[in-house]
């Protein structure tokens, strides 16, 4: 009888103390700047879409020439640091491979000459269904309202759970200050900082005002941009009229950089 | 009680060695620092919020705009007076204060913050 007393006042002074803490940590939630008459908004000239996707036609980037201001555009434009001599240290967000490479599970044993010597452009494939997403133990890494797969450099703990995760070595790792190996600075992106992981952003920053990534705007109409979800955009269009192929489907990540070869 | 002596001694040695910061620093508090406005930001009298509020919560108001710039896509803030602003640290709050030398850094290190902002975002946009 004792026992079972002493057992219900235990329990009723650790609810009391649970119940007065409520209020308290209400409190202090609050307490943001959240509530102060101002709001947030889009701008007006934003592009939307359910999945952003891409389309490149590779026939018409047969050269590694022809992929150079492509890859220069996005590296100046995002503050890549390209001048890291490390391979294995190096940034990349749009880069060059042989289809070998690139297209893993559709080699054949004896191919097309031109396509199996042309480069082919690889870049972050925005996955439908992102395995680095599920790797995030911080969810740095997310899939955005529009589809894109975006980084939270602020979240980002530098485990690298994602780079082992992707199957498409998009991601890399800042093992260095990136700051003295970027060429010529942009002052109006945000360079980053040792210990985060970084990748293409599909130019999220660009989209959110309305403008093209700058690869496609570099590409001179080899690469077309546009929502995969609306059967009358530019990559729907040339999706229905071209045979094209994507890197590694077997995987199930559902890329949505498609290539015309 | 044989220890009664050295046990108060000991006591009062411990009280004063733990409050040493406290009257060692008595009456000669370091002053407040003052922040130089650019040209610019005196000009627009205002910024994006009242100065009593920017004054206790800009970190704050800079969490919600880092979050939902990178995390929903907003990019715009319209302050209670309906004016929009690109959320941005370095092309809209530098944009006025971009002498972060002597607007950040005075009050940050007179309060030990150390935020650590610039190791990605550009101190200097304008290169001034």
């Amino acid at each position: 009888m004792e026992n079972s007393r002493r057992r219900f006042l235990q329990i009723a002074g650790v609810s009391a103390l649970g119940l007065g803490a409520t209020p308290v940590l209400n409190a202090f939630a609050a307490s943001g700047a959240q509530g102060s008459g101002y709001h947030l908004d889009r701008n007006e000239n934003a592009a939307t879409a359910k999945q952003w996707a891409m389309v490149i036609d590779t026939r018409k980037l047969s050269t590694p020439e022809s992929l150079r201001p492509i890859i220069n555009a996005c590296n100046t434009i995002h503050n890549v640091p390209t001048e890291i001599q490390n391979k294995n240290q190096e940034i990349k967000w749009i880069w060059e491979a042989p289809y070998h490479n690139a297209f893993t599970d559709e080699v054949q044993k004896f191919m097309d000459e031109s396509v199996e010597h042309r480069p082919f452009l690889l870049l972050c494939n925005q996955c439908e269904n992102p395995p680095c997403v599920r790797a995030c133990p911080t969810q740095a890494t997310f899939k955005n309202k529009e589809g894109i797969v975006m980084m939270d450099f602020h979240r980002c703990i530098g485990c690298r759970f994602c780079m082992a995760a992707c199957p498409f070595g998009a991601r890399s790792f800042n093992f260095r200050d990136p700051r003295p190996f970027i060429k010529k600075t942009n002052t109006e992106f945000p360079t980053r900082m040792k210990g985060v992981v970084e990748k293409c952003n599909f130019c999220a920053e660009r989209l959110a005002v309305g403008k093209k990534p700058a690869c496609v705007e570099a590409s001179g109409g080899a690469i077309a941009f546009g929502d995969l979800y609306d059967p009358n955009s530019d990559v729907r269009k040339l999706l229905k009229e071209n045979y094209t192929i994507r890197r590694k489907i077997t995987l199930g990540t559902e890329p949505s950089v498609y290539y015309i070869v | 009680m044989k220890d009664k002596k050295i046990i108060l001694v000991g006591v009062a040695i411990f009280v004063v060695v733990v409050t040493f910061p406290f009257w060692y620093n008595l009456g000669r508090s370091a002053p407040a620092p003052e922040v130089v406005l650019t040209p610019k930001a005196q000009a627009a009298e205002v910024c994006v919020m009242p100065t009593e509020f920017m004054k206790a919560d800009h970190m704050k108001l800079l969490d919600v705009w880092r979050h939902d710039v990178v995390r929903n896509g907003n990019r715009i803030f319209v302050n209670p007076d309906g004016k929009a602003f690109e959320m941005s640290l370095s092309n809209t709050c530098l944009d006025c204060h971009s002498n972060t030398t002597e607007f950040c850094d005075r009050c940050h290190d007179y309060a030990s913050v150390r935020p650590y902002c610039w190791d990605c975002h550009i101190e200097n946009p304008k290169g001034e």
